[in-house]
């Protein structure tokens, strides 16, 4: 299993050359990887079965308890499937699509990055590894909504995605970890076996930190605006990641805790609450839009709704009706994306008012999404009327809330049927309208995802045998943590879902035809459900703004002297107040011998800082402080530390000049004259010094009071030459028994390098540079009317005497 | 700064410097030394010929761009840790080779040599990044 991820991110890094080299035959070739990873999850179907489920661990930080375990069983296998099966044709529509874009590599590395990232969400069974690849396809998707990067609305969208999904992924660790402490494990397979969980004192909190990540990933109420805003993506990164996978991470996620965190009223209220309203909510919606790709984003919510509605009901009945309904909603949904980019591609349009009378003019995109929409609707024989049935089974056999759980499940279906109607029958029905170009059938590669996916809802509608006993029941035991056996059928005889279902799609029916005048009046609605959220989210943001901009103005006003002040200021106090109030004050042993090179270089140290604070200009300064340093190394020399006095000599030396360089540009010192209205805090400053001097002698003292703990050097001497092969026990901790950290100082040197390139690059730029970030996705109605707000988040430029210094440069 | 005893040490110390500097990365392991220090060493000597001929002139001889370094020094860290993979060890782990190459002398070369020369790129260019642009300016 690690080796399907490894791959797929090892073919996403080399799509681009792949691309490069192999032009137009780039897709066929980028899609055996899908393709095999698809074929080998098959292959393994059996294994599965028999043995429940397959795992593979690989230790990464085993210290953490964070090691890369993956496990399959029935419901990783459906998700992952899905995931490659889906892929192959993506990655095929995806060059048709964006045939001769000049990014297309970087497509396909996003695209394929996703893939395994997604594999990896649903095969990874350590929570920590989990919540990795978790964030990964926030991230890969980040890259793909805003792939047209040139679009302001691209990169705002994008952005909310990721904020709206990462933030929500970060809030879920915390809840995972919770969750780790409360099982004592944290591998899903040991987690999932433990029913005693919903009775620790941590259950609510670890279960709604966890629901806020799968809430925010599976964008439901009210986090849901995020999903419509993401259409800004290419059409096949919406038939992939925001409809048939990356979605549903979130449900994902769900039903593999529901063993774990489910059964208890909290879940039944919060999950079946919050899918029930996002079902209903998400359904609604759509009908207030006329882009096709708007409207199939809402019903997207709407299934997704449903899905967590029914993992929150969590009867046995339900988790089948869950695993039926997201095997049909994949198939259906996938294809209806790819037919409306399809159009999009050729017509110049997806909004449905302009289009019309296709069918004879784009044939097999028409059927393909005729069928996909049939499923959809819910219409025998197709797999989604198998799907539907089984959902309105469930919620009528529900012991409590039967009436009302089937009753807005008949309504949301309602809402469903007529929008399948409007996407698959509207654009392609009527009379032949103008669009911006003249459309022809799409290419091979286009129409044959859609029409496979067709294929597909067609054949398991009739034979839902084909995949009820190998897929779904497997899914669903995962899912209830314990073996089921149930049968698929197509026709269950006359009972009261076979009359809900007559009656949804006879009222979705009706509604479809009223919608050209009902449409306006769902505005309101989307008013209050669709904007209100998201205007949420920008007043957040907007606040975030304030906040930066105040606490920038405050805290980091540009003068160098208050910063060191905080500073220093902090450190006195968090330590002093340790010190004070843990104990550890000590008197320094008096009773040892100083030799006199001691005392000599002491007197030099000390000397040289008091010249560095008497010093009439700054290149004098400078200086003592280099003569502080030296004296200091000399030290090192003496305690035969020769490592440090080395790096001590270096440092000192590159100080000296680096601050030279720098201080040669700043006007001389004018210790007498203070800045009209303000007085020099010298006062402050050396109150702030002497204490923090007196703080760390007292802190020495501390320490060497203490007898020195023989066993760590012990075991870096025993163990350095033997073990590391070095004799240089300094170095040897630096590159091999310590190199993490030595790894985590050469970043931060690394970014304190571009942090000092980038400031002086600014600094020769400001005038050209707008510093601003626009995060507001204005309105549909709005795109190209009303430019989208800008906000400067950096806040106005700090106004301080150093900076004004600074400003003058060394003419002043 | 155009000073003649500087010019005429700084020709004669430079190529020292960058020489004792790869000495002290090698040696590092078992005597007083390491990537850090070697670092140091040559962003001593690179600093000193900027003082003395010029930036312009001092990013001539380094020939590759500072950010290149920091890239460089850091893929070679991280890719050095992986070697523990093929030792099913945890990342970072060291992995060594150890050749008899003569009766009294065995050479060890391992992954933490990697890493160290990783430390030593990173030093040079992290430090010379921010060096050579505030001489620019």
């Amino acid at each position: 299993m690690s080796y399907a991820i490894a791959l797929s991110f090892l073919v996403a890094a080399l799509a681009p050359t792949i691309v490069r080299f192999a032009g137009r035959a780039s897709p066929w070739i980028l899609a055996i990887l899908p393709a095999s990873i698809f074929a080998w999850f098959l292959s393994l179907t059996g294994r599965v079965r028999e043995e429940g489920s397959i795992v593979q661990q690989i230790t990464w930080v085993p210290g953490l308890d964070a090691n890369l375990t993956f496990h399959l069983d029935g419901l990783s296998l459906l998700f992952a499937l899905l995931v490659s099966g889906i892929g192959i044709l993506i990655v095929l529509y995806g060059g048709g699509y964006l045939k001769g874009h000049p990014q297309l590599g970087r497509f396909y590395l996003f695209l394929l990055f996703f893939m395994g990232s997604m594999l990896g969400v649903v095969l990874a069974s350590n929570v920590i590894s989990l919540f990795v690849f978790w964030e990964l396809t926030s991230f890969s998707s980040y890259g793909l909504i805003g792939f047209i990067h040139e679009k302001e609305r691209s990169r705002a969208a994008a952005l909310q995605a990721l904020l709206v999904t990462s933030l929500g992924g970060l809030v879920m660790l915390v809840g995972l970890i919770l969750l780790g402490s409360m099982g004592g494990s944290f591998e899903l397979t040991q987690l999932t076996l433990q029913d005693s969980l919903s009775e620790h004192p941590f259950y609510v909190g670890a279960l709604l930190l966890i629901l806020a990540g799968a809430f925010t990933k599976s964008a439901q109420f009210p986090f849901h605006f995020w999903l419509p805003g993401a259409m800004e993506a290419p059409t096949p990164v919406s038939a992939y990641l925001h409809s048939a996978t990356m979605v549903k991470a979130g449900v994902y996620l769900m039903a593999r805790l529901n063993p774990a965190l489910g059964d208890t009223t909290l879940w039944l209220y919060l999950v079946g609450g919050i899918g029930l309203v996002t079902m209903v909510v998400g359904a609604y919606l759509a009908l207030a839009h006329t882009d096709l790709k708007k409207l199939l984003a809402y019903s997207t919510v709407m299934a997704l709704g449903q899905l967590t509605m029914l993992i929150g009901l969590g009867t046995e009945l339900a988790i089948q009706a869950m695993v039926v309904f997201l095997l049909v909603h994949a198939l259906y949904k996938a294809a209806l994306f790819m037919a409306a980019g399809s159009i999009d591609h050729e017509t110049g349009t997806r909004d449905v008012r302009e289009l019309g009378g296709l069918a004879g003019v784009m044939p097999l995109t028409f059927a393909a999404s005729l069928v996909a929409a049939l499923s959809m609707a819910g219409l025998p024989p197709l797999f989604g009327f198998v799907g539907k049935e089984i959902v309105y089974d469930a919620t009528l056999s529900l012991d409590s809330g039967a009436a009302l759980f089937t009753t807005f499940a008949v309504l949301a279906n309602i809402a469903v049927v007529a929008v399948a109607g409007i996407v698959a029958l509207r654009p392609f029905l009527g009379a032949r309208r103008q669009t911006p170009k003249a459309p022809h059938e799409a290419p091979f590669t286009m129409w044959i995802g859609p029409a496979l996916l067709g294929v597909g809802s067609v054949v398991f509608g009739l034979l839902p045998a084909l995949v009820g006993p190998t897929f779904m029941v497997g899914a669903a035991s995962a899912v209830l943590g314990e073996p089921q056996s149930f049968e698929l059928a197509l026709w269950h005889g006359f009972n009261l879902p076979l009359l809900l279902s007559a009656i949804t799609v006879a009222s979705g029916v009706i509604l479809y035809l009223a919608w050209p005048r009902l449409r306006t009046g769902f505005g309101n609605f989307d008013r209050l459900f669709g904007e209100v959220p998201r205007l949420g989210y920008e007043w957040t943001l907007d606040a975030l703004a304030r906040v930066a901009a105040w606490q920038t103005r405050t805290i980091q006003n540009g003068s160098l002297r208050w910063y060191l002040f905080v500073i220093v200021a902090f450190f006195v106090a968090l330590t002093g107040a340790t010190l004070l109030f843990r104990g550890g004050i000590a008197l320094p042993d008096t009773t040892g011998s100083v030799h006199i090179f001691e005392v000599i270089v002491a007197i030099i140290c000390a000397g040289g800082a008091l010249v560095v604070v008497l010093a009439r200009s700054r290149v004098a300064a400078l200086a003592s402080l280099g003569i502080t340093g030296y004296a200091l190394a000399l030290l090192f020399v003496m305690f035969s530390a020769p490592d440090l006095a080395l790096t001590q000599l270096f440092i000192e030396t590159l100080s000296v000049i680096l601050l030279t360089l720098v201080v040669i540009y700043l006007p001389p010192l004018r210790r007498s004259e203070a800045t009209p209205g303000r007085t020099r805090p010298v006062v402050r400053d050396a109150v702030v010094s002497a204490l923090a001097g007196g703080l760390v002698t007292l802190l020495v003292w501390g320490v060497i009071a203490n007898p020195l703990d023989m066993t760590i050097p012990e075991f870096y001497g025993e163990n350095s030459y033997t073990q590391a092969h070095g004799r240089n026990i300094v170095n040897v901790i630096l590159v091999d028994f310590r190199a993490i950290d030595t790894m985590g100082e050469i970043l931060v040197l690394a970014l304190a390098g571009i942090g000092v390139f980038t400031l002086m690059r600014l600094r020769a730029n400001r005038a050209r540079a707008p510093r601003v970030f626009a995060y507001r996705l204005a309105p549909e109605e709005e795109r190209g009317l009303v430019p989208a707000e800008r906000t400067d988040i950096a806040g106005p430029l700090p106004d301080d005497d150093e900076w004004e210094q600074d400003e003058r440069g060394p003419n002043s | 700064m155009n000073s003649l005893i500087l010019r005429v040490v700084g020709r004669l110390l430079v190529p020292l410097m960058l020489l004792f500097s790869v000495f002290l990365l090698l040696r590092g392991h078992n005597e007083p030394g390491g990537g850090f220090v070697g670092g140091l060493m040559a962003v001593g000597a690179f600093g000193l010929y900027s003082l003395t001929y010029g930036v312009a002139t001092a990013r001539k001889a380094l020939f590759v761009d500072p950010r290149t370094l920091v890239g460089l020094g850091l893929l070679l860290a991280v890719i050095s840790g992986f070697g523990a993979a093929f030792i099913d060890a945890p990342y970072l782990t060291g992995v060594w080779f150890v050749w008899d190459l003569a009766p009294d002398f065995t050479l060890h070369v391992g992954t933490p040599t990697v890493f160290d020369v990783g430390v030593y790129l990173v030093v040079i260019g992290g430090v010379l990044m921010a060096l050579f642009s505030v001489e620019d300016d």
